[in-house]
C-alpha cells in the first residue's frame, strides 16, 4: 500500500508544480496535535464521498495539498485510513483521496447486500460479477488504456451485453466445430461451462412497469454501471444503448490497482495463466487458434 | 454382450481445459434428433395445459395459434428491430376469432397473450425452455444432460422497447429443414419454385416462395450477427484479407440472390398475367409480393454491407492515430473475461467473486439515530412534483359569432338538400323552396350547390361515405331574382363503400 502510495505521489508532484502559498504545514512538521489529527481524518471523510470533486471543495483542495507537502500529516491520513480498514490508492488533485474498502472493511460491498438473489442461487451470483468484470472489459479495452492516466473510457449497457454474449457465441461455435456437446449434466449444474450461463439467460424482458427486467443480462449490467456510479466510478452521459457512461480516474484505479490483480490471482490458483504480452489484443492474429482469443478483445463501439 | 470397462462415476473434472467430445458418433445424432424433437415440445405442451386453463379453451387449437405467431414474428423482423409484441398479438386475432367466432375479443386477445407468452416462456428466468435427454458417453457411462432452447426471444430495441425475434431453433422448427446449411437450402428451394412455376403447379410454388422467404430472413439475421461481431473486433480483425472477402462475398450472394428473385418475378408475372383460372391468379399475384419481400430484405442486408467498410475504416484511424504509451497493464478481456467463460461455473465464480469485492468500490454503512427514525416516520410523504408547476387558469375570451349563417339553417339546407338518388333536382326548384322557409336560406343552398358542381370525391372515399352530393350544369341559364348563372341539377350520387374499402387496404 505504501509503495503505490509513494508512487504516485511523486507522479503527482511532477504534474503540478509546488503549491506558493504555505499552510499549517511548518507547525505541524514538529509534533502531532489532536487538530491534525482531525484534518487528517477529515480528509478521509472526503475520500469516503467517492462522487466529491476535489476541485469543487476549497477545504479538499487544500488538504489534498497538505498532503501532499508535509510528510507527516500525509503518514497520519493514512494511519487514519488503514485504521478505518481503508486502503489507499492515490491521493492526487485529479482522484482526490482515493480510497476503497479493505477485506473485512466495515465499508466492504457484500455481494448477498448487492443483489438478494445471488446468495443461493449460484448462476445469479456468477452473472453478477461477470457483468462487473464485462463492464471493465468494455471501459479498457486495450492494456495500454488500463496503464494510460489520461484514457476515459465510454461504455453502454446494451454494448456490454453484446459484447459478452458475441464472447459466448464465438465459444458455442466453436464447442460446435470441435463436435463437443456442452449440455451440462443435469446433476451437476456447477459444472457448466460459464459462457452457456450467459448465453442462456434472456437479454431482456417485457415488464408491466417498461422498467428493465431484473434478471435478464441487461438488467444485470445496467444494475452494475448504476451500482459503479453510485460508487463514484462511472459517470452517466445519456440514455442511449440502455444508458452510456464514462470512467472516472478512480475506476481506472479501482481496476488496475485492485479488483484486476485479485481476480488474475484467483484465476492463477484454479491452474489457468493466462499469458500476456500486452500486445497480444493489438496486432491482427497470426493464424489458427489465437484468432478465436484475440478477435474477442473487444472495443467501445463508437456509432 | 458387451460390458462397459468402467460403470463408476468419473469424478468430475476440475481442470481448466475443455471436457472432451462426448459421447460417439452415433449417439451425436441421436441427441441431435433429441434436442430438434424437443423444440416442438412447447407447442404440444401448449394443447395440453389448455385445459388447465381457468374457462372453457379447448375449442382453440393453440399449437396452430403457436406457430401461426412465430410465422408473424419472423416475417416481421427486420435488421435492427424485432417484431412488436401488440403489432403479433393484434395479428394473431383474426385466426383466434375464427377458432371460435362465438367468443368475445376479450376472450380472444387473451387466448393469443396466452400463447406468446408462453413461447417466450415468461414464468422462467431464462426466459427459454429446457429439455432432458441422456447420451452414452465415451466411457460407457449414460449422462442425462439439460438442453436449454428459446422459441421467442426479447431482445433490446431503440429507445428502450422490447421487440421478438425467434431463434434459429424455431426457425428450423418452423421450415422442418433441422440442421441443414442456409445458402444451400434456400438455393434448393428457389430452383424448386422454378421448376414449380414452369410446370404451373403455383400452389406448391406459393409453399416454396414462403420458405424461400423465411431463408432469406435466417439468411440476414446470420449474416447481422456477424457484422455486428466484427463491428466490434475491429482491432484484431484480419483487415488485409478476411473481412473484405467476407464482404466481397456476401454482396456477390446479395447480387446473385438478387438477379436471381428478379428472374423468378419476371417468370411469375408472367404466369400471373397469362393464367386462365381465377385462383391461379390470385396465387401468382400473392407470389409477386412475397418474392418482392424477399427482394426488400437482400436490398437491406446490401446497404448494410456497403456501411461497413467506412466504419472500419473510421475505428482503424482511431487507433492507428492514438498515441502509444510506454508501459502496458492487465489486459482484462485477454487474462481475465476469455479464460473464465469457458470455465465450469463453480471455478469461474471465484473468479468474478473476486472482482466484484475488489471492485465495486465502498459503501459507507448507513448508522441509524432512534430519533432520526421516529423524525423520518412521523414525516407526511412529500408529494411528488413530477407534473411541475401548476398551469395558470388560461384567460379565455368569448369571441363573437359571426357565422353568416346559424346552425338551424344549415341543418334545414342539408334537409332540403338530402335528395333521393334517382330523383335530381334543379337549382331554382330548391331555391324557391327554399326562400320560402328562411329569407337567407337561398344564399346557403346556392353556396352549397355550387360546392357540390366540384364534389369532393377524393375525401369521400378515403372516408368510406355512401352518398355524395353532386351538381351538373346542363347550360339551363337560372332564372332568380337574386342569383344569376346557370341552373345546375342537384342530385345525389350512391357509392360503393364496401367496394372503396377493399380498395383501400389492398394499396396499403
Amino acid at each position: 500500500m505504501s509503495e503505490i502510495h509513494a508512487e504516485y505521489a511523486d507522479g503527482w508532484s511532477e504534474q503540478e508544480p509546488p503549491h506558493p502559498q504555505q499552510g499549517p504545514a511548518p507547525a505541524s512538521s514538529s509534533a502531532v496535535t489532536p487538530a491534525d489529527a482531525a484534518d487528517a481524518a477529515r480528509l478521509v471523510s472526503f475520500g469516503l464521498q467517492p462522487k466529491l470533486l476535489p476541485a469543487r471543495d476549497a477545504e479538499y483542495t487544500e488538504l489534498l495539498r497538505r498532503y501532499r507537502e508535509d510528510p507527516v500529516f500525509a503518514r497520519l491520513a493514512d494511519a487514519v485510513a488503514t485504521g478505518l480498514g481503508l486502503v489507499v490508492l492515490e491521493v492526487s488533485p485529479r482522484a482526490g483521496m482515493a480510497v476503497t474498502a479493505g477485506e473485512d472493511s466495515v465499508f466492504a460491498v457484500r455481494m448477498g447486500d448487492y443483489a438478494r438473489r445471488a446468495s443461493p442461487d449460484s448462476a445469479d451470483r456468477f452473472l453478477h460479477g461477470l457483468a462487473h468484470l464485462a463492464v471493465a472489459a468494455m471501459a479498457f479495452p486495450r492494456p495500454e488504456d488500463l496503464a494510460d492516466d489520461a484514457y476515459i473510457g465510454r461504455l453502454t449497457v446494451n454494448g456490454v451485453d453484446a459484447f459478452v454474449r458475441q464472447a459466448c457465441l464465438r465459444l458455442e461455435q466453436r464447442a460446435d466445430e470441435q463436435g463437443e456437446n456442452t449440455d451440462p449434466a443435469s446433476d451437476a449444474p456447477g459444472l457448466e461451462a460459464g459462457w452457456r450461463i450467459y448465453a442462456r439467460r434472456s437479454a431482456t424482458g417485457a415488464t408491466k412497469d417498461a422498467r428493465r427486467l431484473a434478471g435478464s443480462t441487461t438488467g444485470i449490467v445496467g444494475k452494475a454501471a448504476a451500482f459503479l456510479t453510485d460508487s463514484g466510478f462511472l459517470q452517466r452521459t445519456g440514455d442511449e444503448g440502455g444508458g452510456s457512461y464514462r470512467t472516472t480516474a478512480r475506476y481506472q484505479l479501482q481496476v488496475r490497482d485492485m479488483a484486476g490483480s485479485a481476480a488474475m490471482a484467483e484465476l492463477l490458483e484454479l491452474g489457468v495463466v493466462p499469458v500476456s504480452d500486452g500486445t497480444a489484443t493489438l496486432v491482427p492474429p497470426p493464424e489458427g487458434d489465437d484468432l478465436e482469443l484475440a478477435a474477442d478483445a473487444g472495443l467501445p463501439f463508437h456509432a | 454382450m458387451t460390458s462397459p470397462a468402467s460403470t463408476d462415476l468419473a469424478p468430475p473434472q476440475l481442470s481448466a481445459a475443455p471436457r472432451p467430445a462426448q459421447g460417439p458418433a452415433a449417439d451425436e445424432g441421436l441427441a441431435r434428433r433429441l434436442r430438434a424433437l424437443a423444440c416442438t415440445a412447447p407447442l404440444h405442451d401448449l394443447d395440453a395445459r389448455k385445459a388447465n386453463l381457468a374457462g372453457e379453451y379447448t375449442v382453440y387449437a393453440m399449437a396452430e395459434v403457436a406457430l401461426s405467431a412465430i410465422d408473424l414474428v419472423t416475417l416481421n423482423m427486420d435488421f435492427d428491430t424485432g417484431a412488436d409484441h401488440e403489432q403479433i398479438v393484434a395479428r394473431l386475432l383474426p385466426r383466434v376469432a375464427a377458432q371460435a367466432p362465438s367468443r368475445p375479443t376479450a376472450e380472444h386477445e387473451r387466448v393469443a397473450r396466452w400463447v406468446l407468452e408462453n413461447l417466450i416462456n415468461v414464468g422462467s428466468v431464462d426466459r427459454g425452455f429446457r429439455a432432458v435427454y441422456g447420451t452414452f458417453g465415451t466411457d460407457g457411462v449414460y449422462v442425462r444432460r439439460d438442453y436449454d432452447f428459446k422459441l421467442i426471444e426479447e431482445v433490446p430495441g431503440y429507445g428502450g422497447g422490447v421487440y421478438l425475434r425467434t431463434t434459429d431453433e424455431a426457425v428450423n422448427v418452423l421450415v422442418g429443414a433441422l440442421d441443414t446449411d442456409v445458402t444451400s437450402a434456400q438455393i434448393a428451394a428457389e430452383v424448386k419454385l422454378e421448376v414449380l412455376i414452369s410446370r404451373g403447379r403455383l400452389a406448391d410454388a406459393q409453399l416454396a416462395a414462403e420458405q424461400a422467404r423465411y431463408r432469406t430472413v435466417q439468411y440476414a439475421e446470420t449474416l447481422r450477427k456477424t457484422l455486428e461481431a466484427t463491428r466490434r473486433n475491429v482491432r484484431a480483425v484480419d483487415w488485409l484479407q478476411a473481412v473484405p472477402d467476407m464482404i466481397d462475398e456476401a454482396l456477390d450472394h446479395v447480387a446473385d440472390r438478387y438477379r436471381h428473385e428478379n428472374a423468378i418475378l419476371t417468370n411469375i408475372r408472367k404466369a400471373r398475367d397469362e393464367a386462365e383460372d381465377q385462383e391461379h391468379k390470385r396465387r401468382a399475384a400473392e407470389l409477386v409480393d412475397i418474392v418482392k419481400d424477399c427482394i426488400r430484405r437482400h436490398t437491406q442486408l446490401q446497404s448494410r454491407l456497403l456501411e461497413a467498410g467506412p466504419l472500419f475504416r473510421a475505428e482503424q484511424d482511431r487507433q492507428a492515430f492514438a498515441a502509444p504509451t510506454a508501459y502496458t497493464g492487465l489486459d482484462l478481456y485477454g487474462q481475465l473475461v476469455a479464460p473464465i467463460l469457458p470455465l465450469p461455473v463453480e471455478q469461474a465464480g471465484k473468479v468474478t467473486d473476486a472482482f466484484f469485492a475488489h471492485g465495486t468500490g465502498l459503501r459507507t454503512p448507513a448508522s441509524v439515530r432512534l430519533g432520526d427514525l421516529v423524525d423520518l416516520l412521523l414525516t407526511p410523504p412529500v408529494e411528488r412534483e413530477h407534473l411541475g408547476a401548476e398551469m395558470p387558469e388560461p384567460d379565455l375570451i368569448a369571441t363573437p359569432d359571426d357565422s353568416r349563417f346559424s346552425e338551424e339553417q344549415l341543418a334545414s339546407a342539408m334537409r332540403l338538400l338530402d335528395l333521393e338518388h334517382d330523383a335530381p333536382r334543379r337549382l331554382s326548384g330548391l331555391l324557391a323552396e327554399a326562400r320560402l322557409l328562411d329569407g337567407d336560406l337561398p344564399y346557403l343552398v346556392a353556396l352549397l350547390a355550387v360546392h357540390a358542381a366540384s364534389p369532393p370525391v377524393g375525401t369521400a372515399y378515403r372516408q368510406g361515405e355512401e352518398r355524395l352530393l353532386f351538381a351538373v350544369d346542363d347550360g339551363t341559364p337560372l332564372d332568380d331574382p337574386e342569383f344569376g348563372g346557370a341552373d345546375l341539377i342537384v342530385g345525389t350520387a350512391l357509392l360503393d363503400a364496401v367496394g372503396m374499402a377493399a380498395d383501400r387496404s389492398e394499396s396499403t
